[in-house]
């Protein structure tokens, strides 16, 4: 008992790969798997393990270096979100003919809802595009259990294997048995076959005929086969599930009073499906229904379709997440049992988010709203995408598309005849990532616009890893900083401009200045730095009491619309602002809102710089 | 986890706590998953991270004594915790029908029928005390008093195994562990 310790999903998917003996390790931060490197970290430390931990620029970069400690015979893992994994899905297509020697665990959490993410894309079915097989983990002590399982089937063919959670597994906690434990330690020594790791076409055709071979094999692979946990009754029907669905549906077979003669089986390797599993359950069941998170892919692979019953044929919705509220009345259907009764709770609606009280970047978007009034502002990713709450964000695509949307917003307006104001914001991380290149782009191509680098020196909506340009290693350690003035000035940019967004006249000075510059001569960079409003309170603590509002206000509402603090609250009986004391960082940036001089700072503290 | 012979089965419940972001909803859902660990329960819990976390809605899941699923269906929650008087509205149909709701409020709130509530102004003690930041505690302890522990339509946990789960998260001891005490001690006070 004293070894059972309450272990989130990403935390079980971590001891699961020190426990394995995985030697490289590799991430970029995404809801819902960012827990999962940082607590990698801790693990080896608990153990004692050696081992190279990073946070990668990116999820190719991430893979790429897992990947190639894999090929030499190393056991390595890379963690990433579902669209992450589209960044990374070059080499990982090109990794699955090559094939590995050492173990190669490819972790991509999905986000069906989406809860923090873009789209619900399902990462089996790129796992099926790349073709390596995949496995789908329904709670956090089978996510631990599958990561050991998912190095030795990736040994045992030689090919990369996929660990896909969903938020459901990811943020779920549960009690774990986490006894201490002692990895295996191997030796690097990469073979050289240029025949195979740098393979021509000609080969990769060869290849190919491999991994086809190697795929219809491991839909034979014992030990991750379906599992039936229902016993043997009368067999007419079967409902198939993976992932937290089958947790879901498991605990509602005995809620619901399913009849006894309904199987229930868990399909833990959804790709490849388990050749003999669909041939059973052809040979058996008239009707098979499938419960899977997010696309139909045990579903398409059970050939009869008369008899199968899923998202592809309506019996299940076919997007969404699949809450217990959604199954309960499917099974009940499938069963031929009275519907339940019972309302959906309450997925939305209340209080949407914001940026947090004391947050530098809501200073970024009130000045570039002041600076450029009729501008188009292109956005990222991150925190600041909650920038749509103040009117100063446009555009959300994808990571570093901020910078390249803003480049195509110029050429395009440029073709009518036209010129608007561009005010593009990416944050620091995002920059990194995905900036790099498009920011080369649009100075060869002269573009004019002005991108503000959200500067707040960490990742900060995944949790706050550390940047390239925080010299902070995954573990703490000291690592090398990249420069970013340098970094933009090498890209070509020649107007390249830092400065603190809270100070907010000084502020929207340069990027009025910036804009000029973009105009006339194209692309102006404005580095906004300030750290993250959640590191910076947390090391010097809040000053409650330090910002009140004065008789003067005239409840104009001008500090709640466009400058949206959480911590300034309208109150609709006396028609003016109060502070709320319980968020109320003592930040002072609103002071210099109020058009009417009512928000004062009370004691003579001194503004935050 | 085997049930042993003769022992009575595993107390089970389900709890959903809510709040907005930084108000320490997932602090208090682990501290109550470890006093369930502590007390030999397996229990199963939900959390919400993210953009999500930005000041929004958060909610947490929490089912303690054997379940598969980490999440809480409508009408099945034995307990509803409101950090957020606002979020009554939103996760009320988490109740089960005889469930109880602890709501941090000024006043009264109604909760329709079936439903046995309790408020309490978790903000202003906490704030009057000093320590805004511990709204979570306050109203964890009002809970306590209110519903009781250990017993029969009380939390699963008894208040000394919610003191032993704090004394648990602040090992070193000092000015946090007396001062996240105090917090709870605050809301025992105001409920009993």
């Amino acid at each position: 008992m004293s070894d059972r310790i309450l272990m989130q999903g990403n935390d079980a998917i971590a001891r699961g790969m020190v426990e394995a003996g995985c030697a490289v390790a590799a991430s970029y931060p995404g809801t819902p798997a960012s827990e999962i490197l940082s607590s990698v970290d801790r693990w080896r430390k608990k153990c004692g393990a050696t081992m190279h931990v990073e946070w990668a620029v990116n999820e190719k970069v991430a893979l790429e270096i897992a990947y190639t400690a894999a090929i030499t015979g190393l056991r390595a893992a890379v963690s990433m979100k579902q669209v992450g994994l589209n960044v990374a899905s070059d080499p990982l297509l090109s990794a699955a003919y090559l094939g590995v020697t050492g173990g190669f665990l490819v972790v991509s959490a999905d986000d069906p809802g989406p809860h923090s993410s873009q789209t619900e894309q399902d990462s089996r079915l790129l796992a099926m595009m790349a073709k390596v097989p995949v496995l789908d983990p329904a709670s956090p002590s089978q996510a631990m259990a599958l990561a050991g399982t998912g190095f030795d089937l990736s040994e045992a063919f030689g090919v990369p294997v996929m660990l896909r959670p969903t938020t459901r597994v990811c943020h779920a906690s549960q009690d774990v048995d986490a006894p201490p434990f002692r990895p295996p330690v191997r030796e690097a020594r990469f073979v050289k076959d240029p025949a195979r790791w740098a393979a021509t076409p000609v080969y990769r055709r060869l290849l190919h005929d491999r991994l086809a071979e190697k795929i219809a094999a491991i839909a034979g692979w014992p030990a991750t086969a379906p599992v039936r946990v229902t016993p043997d009754g009368s067999p007419a029907k079967a409902v198939v599930a993976s992932g937290v669905a089958f947790s879901h549906a498991r605990e509602l077979f005995g809620e619901l009073g399913m009849p006894g003669g309904i199987a229930l089986y868990q399909v833990i390797q959804p790709y490849p499906l388990h050749a003999a599993f669909i041939e059973h359950l052809l040979e058996t069941y008239e009707e098979i229904l499938v419960l899977e998170e997010s696309a139909p892919v045990i579903e398409m692979q059970i050939a009869d379709r008369r008899r199968v019953r899923g998202r592809m044929t309506g019996a299940v919705p076919g997007t969404g997440e699949l809450l217990p509220e959604i199954i309960a009345p499917i099974l009940s259907r499938f069963a031929g049992l009275p519907e339940p009764v019972g309302a959906l709770a309450a997925q939305g609606g209340g209080r949407r988010p914001t940026l947090c009280p004391g947050c530098a970047h809501r200073s970024s978007f009130y000045a570039i709203r002041k600076a450029a009034p009729d501008g188009i502002y292109p956005s990222d990713i991150g925190c600041y995408t909650l920038g749509i709450n103040l009117g100063a964000v446009d555009t959300v695509l994808c990571m570093g598309a901020a910078v390249s949307q803003a480049a195509g917003f110029d050429y395009a307006h440029r073709l009518s005849g036209k010129q608007v104001d561009i005010v593009a914001t990416i944050g620091d991380s995002t920059f990194y990532h995905a900036g790099i290149p498009p920011l080369i782009d649009a100075v060869v191509q002269g573009a004019r616009f002005v991108l503000v680098i959200l500067d707040n020196g960490t990742t900060a909506m995944t949790g706050n890893q550390p940047t390239p340009g925080t010299g902070i290693g995954a573990g703490g350690e000291t690592t090398a900083a990249v420069d970013m003035e340098g970094l933009v000035r090498a890209c070509g940019v020649r107007f390249c401009r830092t400065a603190n967004p809270d100070r907010l006249p000084e502020f929207i000075a340069l990027l009025k200045e910036a804009l000029v510059h973009a105009r006339e001569r194209g692309v102006a960079v404005v580095i906004a730095r300030q750290p993250c409003a959640m590191v910076a309170f947390a090391a010097s603590g809040k000053t409650p009491g330090a910002i009140v509002i004065t008789e003067e206000c005239n409840g104009c509402r001008h500090c709640v619309d466009r400058f949206e603090c959480p911590s300034l609250v309208f109150d609709e009986a006396t028609n003016r602002v109060r502070i709320d004391e319980m968020t109320c960082t003592g930040c002072g940036v609103c002071v210099s809102v109020c058009p009417a001089g009512a928000i004062r700072r009370e004691s003579a503290g001194e503004e935050r710089s | 986890m085997s049930a042993d012979l003769g022992r009575s089965p595993l107390p089970r419940q389900q709890v959903v706590l809510s709040g907005v972001g930084g108000q320490g909803i997932l602090f208090l859902s682990r501290l109550l998953a470890e006093a369930a660990i502590a007390g030999g329960l397996p229990v199963l819990t939900s959390e919400t991270h993210g953009m999500a976390q930005r000041g929004g809605v958060v909610v947490s899941h929490l089912k303690v004594g054997g379940f598969d699923s980490p999440l809480v269906r409508a009408g099945r929650a034995d307990l509803l915790l409101a950090l957020k008087e606002e979020n009554v509205a939103l996760h009320r149909e988490f109740l089960a029908d005889g469930g109880a709701l602890i709501v941090n409020a000024p006043g009264p709130t109604d909760a329709g029928p079936g439903v046995r509530a309790h408020a309490v102004d978790a903000d202003a003690l906490a704030l009057s005390a000093g320590a805004p930041h511990a709204v979570n505690l306050v109203l964890l302890g009002f809970a306590l008093a209110r519903i009781g522990g250990g017993t029969a339509g009380g939390l699963f946990c008894t208040e000394g195994e919610i003191r032993e789960a704090i004394s648990r998260r602040h090992g070193g001891g000092g000015s946090r562990l007396a001062d996240a005490l105090s917090a709870l001690d605050l809301g025992i006070a105001h409920g009993t």
